[in-house]
């Protein structure tokens, strides 16, 4: 995963936001609720998952859809001083054509109460797969991003964002 | 309450690629942890001139007050709806256009 020069030069420069490193995603901790939570985003659509152990790799949930790591950049705070309002900008490099572009990016979190965080639904007529908002994590944790792309493609990318105050309303 | 308001540019030129940016006053309580009933949004979309451009399917992790931001480029005069529909079925709506040329 590279980091562009742009975000290690605002990195270095911001005292409470800075890029974050994103980390590979299969060090990233799967419980079973954020397991099944990504199997009904991402699996076979109408098919309820099944497990029958209370720890899964990714590759469990998507078997045979091919799945990349990296290709996403996440500008997230290392620490969130709110857990409530933590800001996240996630660019999806894509060209945003017909042919190739972004459909879908989730957030998912891996230690909140519920895993679900929110779904972007995208179309070409973005001029680039980059969007912002504000999530909410109860504590300290890994979130996890995946991307969908129009040929079926999964993207997928982790981060870990420390929390000052849980935002307690999830 | 829950008045939305929307970041526009007024207009643009042909081709120029502007940035949008959204914010509604909502709770988004997910009653989860609060004796407070649940009152979620549960989905936002924008269509430009009639075309569905840009959503998001909101999640227990959206925060209170959601906010969006994305960039697209205009090669005509744009009529923009923002619709953001809460999990009652009710909906907020925003209107806004550039022009272009």
């Amino acid at each position: 995963m590279r980091l562009d020069r742009r975000a290690v030069l605002t990195g270095t420069a911001a005292l409470m936001t800075v890029s974050v490193l994103p980390k590979s995603f299969a060090s990233a901790a799967i419980d079973d609720s954020v397991a099944r939570w990504l199997a009904q985003i991402l699996g076979p659509r109408g098919e309820e998952p099944t497990f029958d152990s209370t720890e899964h790799s990714f590759d469990d949930i998507l078997s045979g859809q091919p799945i990349e790591e990296g290709g996403i950049a996440l500008d997230v705070p290392n620490v969130a001083e709110n857990g409530a309002q933590v800001p996240i900008t996630i660019h999806v490099d894509s060209p945003m054509t017909e042919d190739d572009h972004v459909t879908a990016i989730h957030i998912v979190a891996t230690r909140n109460p519920t895993p679900g965080i929110g779904t972007f639904r995208l179309t070409p007529a973005l001029a680039r797969a980059e969007v912002t908002t504000r999530i909410r994590l109860a504590e300290g944790q890994e979130i996890l991003v995946l991307a969908e792309l129009s040929d079926g493609r999964v993207r997928r990318v982790a981060a870990e964002i420390a929390v000052t105050l849980g935002g307690c309303a999830t | 309450m829950s008045t939305p308001r929307i970041r526009l540019p007024r207009s643009a030129a042909p081709g120029e690629v502007i940035e949008v940016r959204t914010l509604i006053d909502h709770p988004m309580i997910t009653g989860l942890s609060s004796p407070e009933p649940r009152d979620m949004l549960e989905r936002f979309e924008v269509t430009v001139n009639g075309a569905f451009v840009f959503g998001y399917d909101f999640e227990n992790g959206s925060s209170a007050n959601p906010t969006f931001t994305f960039h697209l480029p205009l090669d005509e005069t744009s009529d923009f709806v923002f619709t953001w529909t809460h999990e009652d079925g009710h909906t907020f709506v925003a209107e806004g256009q550039v022009r272009v040329g």
